[in-house]
């Protein structure tokens, strides 16, 4: 059990800076998730930490101790990797064992925990086979359990569900959720699935371009995203975004004008903007509806039905195109004209720069919205 | 019960159609696939094929090179017959079976050498270094010369008295006279080890290198992580993976070995010491001018080296029939 502190961590390839300095702070026993886009720097990130790549610059700490020069196996950390990385030749058993049997433990002492971790993951009755006898959730439960036995401060998880079909990937992410509950280890967790991040994780650390974009619990993200990249990330399908400009300021809301023509009073403190300035409008497809009354009009240009809601893509002229989603089955169809009123109290307004403004209620700002906690820099 | 009822059952027009009447699509199939194969057969049955068998007649003849067409056969008596009680032959010479030992010996102490020399060459081509590139193609020089040349190379390089390799040894003060290499009993074999590790290596290296290229690198990231020293890591992990690889190519060079002839016998000509299977086989039929006897040896050593394939097939099909992965 152990804290994992990066203090201006840095990293460059070459002459490719690709980690620009972040700041980060994860609590013993909390259940971090590195999301971002392919290329992002998330799996580099998790690398570093694992010390599976060298630290250009910056500082860190597992457990108060300055890690930074020490090789991979002194870290006391575990790592999952997405390919599984069994060793091919090696049954089960062997495959958990063979970290052990230099650690100075003893021949029953290895056994025991084998057989813990085996009992845990169940897959006691896998012991003897190859791991090309076995499926690829077995293969990703072996791969769990070598680093259960290992007893690790820090669990480290390189997109472990990326390979397995989508069934399988439900039923590991609730394993890896309740092997979580039962160690109570510091787990960081890689992925580009929003999914997985939502339900897995305790914060979220979304990356962009080598950057932190924003540090907080799952809800935080998904309520009150920061800037524009973490509304568009967080979020499917993806929040839509409507071009504005600011018609006037109140003290503690702003008034937009929408394209049809329409004026939208939505809550935010102006800080600092003023009449005329152009400001980017957010707001999720499920709190647009569909109404007798609104300030949008479009015309519905295609629908997707899902069963248990539907998506409506609906053309609000100037080739903008929102996404609404309703529950139940879709009652527009494609061509018809459709009244939108957008919910002013779920709405997000951002500055050309991409920033969000302060909601009315002064916590908008989740990078410093969690006290103590780690935030963007650089 | 109701399951295998129903695969008898299905099974059984399978079988009738597979023996009875094939279909035309399969027949001419059939038919194209003889067509391709046709040409390498009869190619295989004239340049290898009917020497083989000639030879294997001759062996069992009194025939001699001055004049192939006057023999009579004699059966088995190049390769044993008794006179007045004593035993004559190829299998009662002393120096067919010293032939026999200097090539299981040279065979034997050659791959091994090539084998581990072998994994070190090609472990440090598969560490990504600047020149890499350069280093694989340079390493492969040895192997691309021809044999006779190579040999007759170093047979210069290791003369007794105009050879680089005396005079360098002599001026550095390694040794007080000259050595004669290739004369001398006790380094003439070792000698043809020597050139025959300098020549192969390279080729060991290059059939490893593939195989270690063919590993996944995250299970060396994940024994990183656990911890595993590389000593380790490398007899644990690397060498039960490569093995199948490492087998195939140890069995190339063997077979290859057992044949040797043009290396030892540049370099030594006719010399008993160390003379191979192949060198004795040409000595008898081209300088004795006994065809019987020449052949009854060529035939010998095609039936030890046919047995060593089986054998060796046999066994490698053990391990190389399992996928690694």
């Amino acid at each position: 059990m152990a804290d994992v502190v990066l203090k201006n961590v840095q990293k460059s390839f070459g002459r490719m800076k690709v980690i620009h300095g972040v700041d980060l702070d994860i609590r013993d026993g909390e259940f971090v998730v590195f999301v971002g886009p392919s290329g992002c720097g998330k799996s580099t990130l998790l690398r570093l930490i694992a010390g599976l790549e060298d630290i250009t610059a910056g500082d860190l700490f597992i457990g108060n101790e300055r890690v930074n020069d020490l090789v991979p196996a002194k870290r006391g950390i575990a790592m999952v990797f997405q390919s599984y990385a069994l060793y091919p030749h090696m049954n089960v058993y062997d495959n958990m064992a063979f970290g052990l049997e230099l650690a100075k433990s003893s021949k029953p002492e290895i056994d025991a925990k084998v057989r813990e971790a085996a009992r845990m993951l169940q897959i006691e009755q896998l012991l003897d086979r190859k791991p090309r006898q076995l499926s690829g959730g077995q293969r990703q439960r072996v791969a769990i359990g070598r680093a259960i036995v290992r007893d690790p401060k820090v669990f480290l998880f390189d997109e472990p569900l990326s390979n397995l079909d989508a069934a399988l990937r439900v039923q590991t992410r609730i394993e890896i959720a309740k092997l979580h509950t039962d160690t109570r280890a510091t787990m960081i967790y890689v992925t580009h699935d929003q999914v997985e991040a939502m339900t897995l994780a305790d914060r979220i650390v979304v990356l962009n371009g080598g950057r932190i974009e924003q540090v907080g619990t799952p809800l935080e993200l998904y309520h009150r995203p920061a800037n524009l990249f973490v509304a568009g990330f967080i979020g499917s399908p993806q929040m839509n975004f409507i071009e504005c400009r600011v018609a006037g300021t109140g003290p503690d809301e702003v008034l937009v004008d929408l394209p049809s023509g329409g004026t939208l009073a939505v809550p935010a403190l102006p800080d600092g903007i003023r009449p005329g300035d152009s400001v980017t409008l957010g707001v999720r497809p499920d709190h647009v509806r569909i109404g007798p009354e609104g300030t949008l009009t479009g015309r519905v240009e295609l629908v997707e039905e899902l069963g248990e809601n539907h998506l409506l893509y609906v053309d609000v002229g100037g080739g903008r195109r929102l996404t609404i989603r309703e529950p139940g089955d879709a009652r527009h169809m494609v061509g018809s004209t459709v009244t939108l009123d957008l919910a002013r109290e779920s709405c997000h307004l951002f500055r050309s720069s991409g920033e969000v403004l302060p909601s009315r209620t002064g916590t908008a700002s989740p990078p410093l919205s969690s006290p103590g906690l780690a935030s963007a820099t650089s | 019960m109701i399951m295998s009822g129903a695969v008898a059952e299905a099974e059984i027009p399978v079988r009738t159609t597979a023996r009875g009447k094939r279909s035309s699509l399969t027949r001419s199939r059939i038919r194209a696939a003889w067509a391709f194969i046709a040409p390498s057969l009869i190619v295989l049955a004239l340049i290898a094929g009917w020497p083989l068998l000639r030879t294997i007649w001759f062996s069992f003849t009194d025939a001699n090179l001055n004049d192939l067409s006057d023999y009579k056969i004699i059966g088995f008596e190049n390769y044993l017959a008794k006179y007045d009680d004593e035993w004559f032959g190829v299998l009662t010479e002393p120096d067919w079976w010293r032939s026999v030992w200097n090539t299981v010996w040279f065979t034997l102490v050659s791959v091994s050498i090539e084998t581990m020399l072998g994994i070190v060459v090609a472990l440090i081509l598969n560490a990504a270094f600047p020149g890499r590139g350069l280093m694989r193609a340079i390493i492969l020089i040895p192997w691309a010369i021809p044999t006779i040349v190579s040999a007759k190379m170093w047979n210069w390089m290791l003369h007794d008295q105009f050879g680089v390799i005396n005079d360098m040894l002599l001026r550095i003060g390694l040794i007080a006279a000259p050595i004669t290499w290739t004369a001398n009993p006790d380094t003439a074999l070792w000698t043809a080890v020597m050139v025959d590790v300098w020549k192969h290596t390279s080729f060991m290296a290059l059939l490893i290198l593939a195989a270690l290229q063919m590993l996944p690198q995250d299970i060396y990231e994940a024994a990183k992580v656990d911890g595993v020293s590389p000593v380790r890591v490398f007899f644990r992990v690397t060498l039960p993976l490569i093995k199948p690889a490492l087998l195939v190519a140890v069995i190339f060079r063997s077979l290859d070995a057992l044949r040797v002839f043009d290396l030892i016998y540049v370099l030594t000509s006719n010399s008993k010491d160390t003379a191979s299977m192949s060198v004795y086989a040409r000595q008898q039929l081209v300088d004795f001018q006994e065809v019987g006897l020449g052949s009854a040896a060529s035939t010998l050593i095609f039936l030890i080296i046919a047995l060593l394939v089986v054998i060796t097939l046999a066994a490698g099909r053990v391990r190389l029939g399992e996928d690694p992965r």
